[in-house]
């Protein structure tokens, strides 16, 4: 167990590496209690997110969800953000656990001139994923549901277990899967009846450990890694988050707009390392022996079997690329990111 | 986990097994869970001199790099290519997976070394 953002939370069950190639293979169950909920319901819900966040929400059919992001007026990420469009005029914005504070205060604040009502739901809602080629499989033996109905990035109300259960086909390791979120009251059956049900199929579950691996391999942000204030949106690739052409203003456009007009001065890449030795947050990446970058996350990849790393490098920076790994410049090439794709 | 009678301990979570003039030094299976899955061991080269209480090498795994401490003082007289080859030997077997051998200068065991229960009481007050 280690301590995250205010949460008790289960780094590993037991080898994080098994727990990887669990989820590439058969599937994996986390425990995402920690995230933040906040519920933006009313007329204006949609028109309220529109301002407040990078993406057009209001756009957003019932049922839907986007991948988003709160700016700050300076253009800085404050969090990534998935948003599901849960009724039409309910929205429920999932925070990272850390910026929850952050997040509901600051839509709070920008949802003021709107028919709107921000609420945290945090501690009303637990939050297990279910992941892997295998977790449709194993869900639909739990639920009434026809999981073929729900399309990635897709979501609606359903019984699990028995328990009334938000569905949604989303997830943060680059594989199939589902997020279920449920009262506290319903985590332990949802979890216990994925566990009975999903053990033949070779379901375990899987902490923390796992899910930074998994994620990085897919190619996959984490806010205080590859997201922060200082970065925006455009740097780590994702400007498409930036919706320009939606009606109205929203909080960062002005920022936004010159930083995507101007170009990033460092953009995210990934690394491949010829060596054991890993990569950390932090390290120096060199470019013919001079400083060009930092690494934001790195890892042993037990899908490719050697190290890999997601760094901001200098936009223009060439030669023979290493990191510093502790005082040894060890080499690394450059490429193109996710360093994984599930077959489809 | 109750810890090997026969081998002894330091706080940094190596193990010590003396023989003769020898001392084979590992690390303890507390210290292997609480890291995790270790992927990268770097050992001390041969005929190094080794200092007690000094860094000597690295243990990473998936989450963390942590130094590798000598728990005595004298020349490294052998190392375990093994673990370097296959550094999950360390997760799974870490009591059986010796990582170097000191030679002791007089034979001499250092005093300050933990007793096994010493060494379990150290690991249950950490948690």
């Amino acid at each position: 167990m280690t301590a995250f953002a205010g949460w008790r939370m289960p780094l590993r069950y037991a080898s994080e590496t098994t727990e990887h190639l669990a989820v590439r293979r058969a599937a994996g169950l986390f425990d995402l209690s920690h995230m933040g909920e906040l519920m933006v319901t009313g007329p204006e819900a949609g028109a309220a997110l529109d301002y407040a966040l990078t993406g057009q929400l209001s756009a957003v059919a019932p049922g839907r969800a986007r991948y988003t992001m709160l700016c700050a007026e300076d253009g800085g990420v404050l969090d990534d953000l998935v948003v599901y469009r849960t009724g039409e005029q309910q929205f429920m914005v999932v925070a990272n656990a850390a910026n929850t504070g952050t997040v509901f205060e600051q839509l709070r604040n920008r949802a003021a001139k709107y028919d709107t009502t921000v609420t945290d739901a945090t501690g009303e809602n637990a939050l297990i994923a279910v992941q892997g080629p295998a977790a449709a499989g194993i869900l639909a033996q739990l639920t009434p549901l026809d999981l073929a109905t729900i399309k990635y990035y897709a979501g609606t109300f359903a019984q699990v277990a028995g328990r009334d259960v938000w569905v949604a086909r989303t997830g943060y390791t680059g594989e199939d899967g589902f997020e279920l979120f449920c009262r506290p009251e319903d985590a332990t059956d949802v979890w216990d009846s994925l566990v009975e049900f999903g053990a033949s199929a070779g379901l375990i579950p899987a902490g923390l450990a796992a899910r930074d691996t998994l994620r990085l391999e897919a190619g996959m942000p984490l806010y205080g890694n590859e997201l922060g204030p200082d970065m925006t949106p455009f740097e780590a690739n994702l400007g498409r988050v930036v919706k320009f052409d939606k009606p109205g203003d929203f909080v960062g456009r002005d920022a936004l707009a010159a930083r995507a007009a101007a170009g990033p001065r460092q953009l995210l890449a990934g690394l491949t390392i010829g060596s054991r030795r890993i990569p950390r947050h932090g390290y120096h990446v060199l470019a013919d022996g001079r400083p060009c970058g930092s690494v934001t996350s790195g890892a042993p990849s037990p899908t490719l079997g050697a190290p890999i790393a997601m760094a901001y490098l200098d936009v223009g920076a060439e030669g023979e690329f290493a990191v510093d790994i502790r005082g040894e410049a060890v080499p690394a090439s450059v490429t193109d990111l996710p360093f994984y794709r599930r077959s489809k | 986990m109750s810890v090997p009678a026969e081998l002894r301990y330091t706080p940094e979570h190596e193990w010590v097994s003396v023989e003769g003039d020898s001392a084979t030094v590992g690390i303890t299976d507390y210290a292997a869970q609480q890291l995790g899955d270790v992927v990268y061991v770097s050992l001390p080269t041969l005929g190094a001199e080794v200092t007690a209480g000094e860094p000597c090498g690295e243990v990473e795994s998936v989450k963390s790099v942590s130094d590798l401490y000598s728990p005595v003082d004298g020349e490294v007289i052998e190392v375990n290519g093994d673990v370097e080859d296959d550094p999950s030997l360390v997760n799974a077997e870490p009591y059986s997976t010796w990582m170097f051998r000191v030679r002791l200068p007089n034979g001499s065991v250092p005093a300050d070394l933990l007793s096994p229960a010493e060494y379990e009481e150290l690991t249950q007050s950490a948690g």
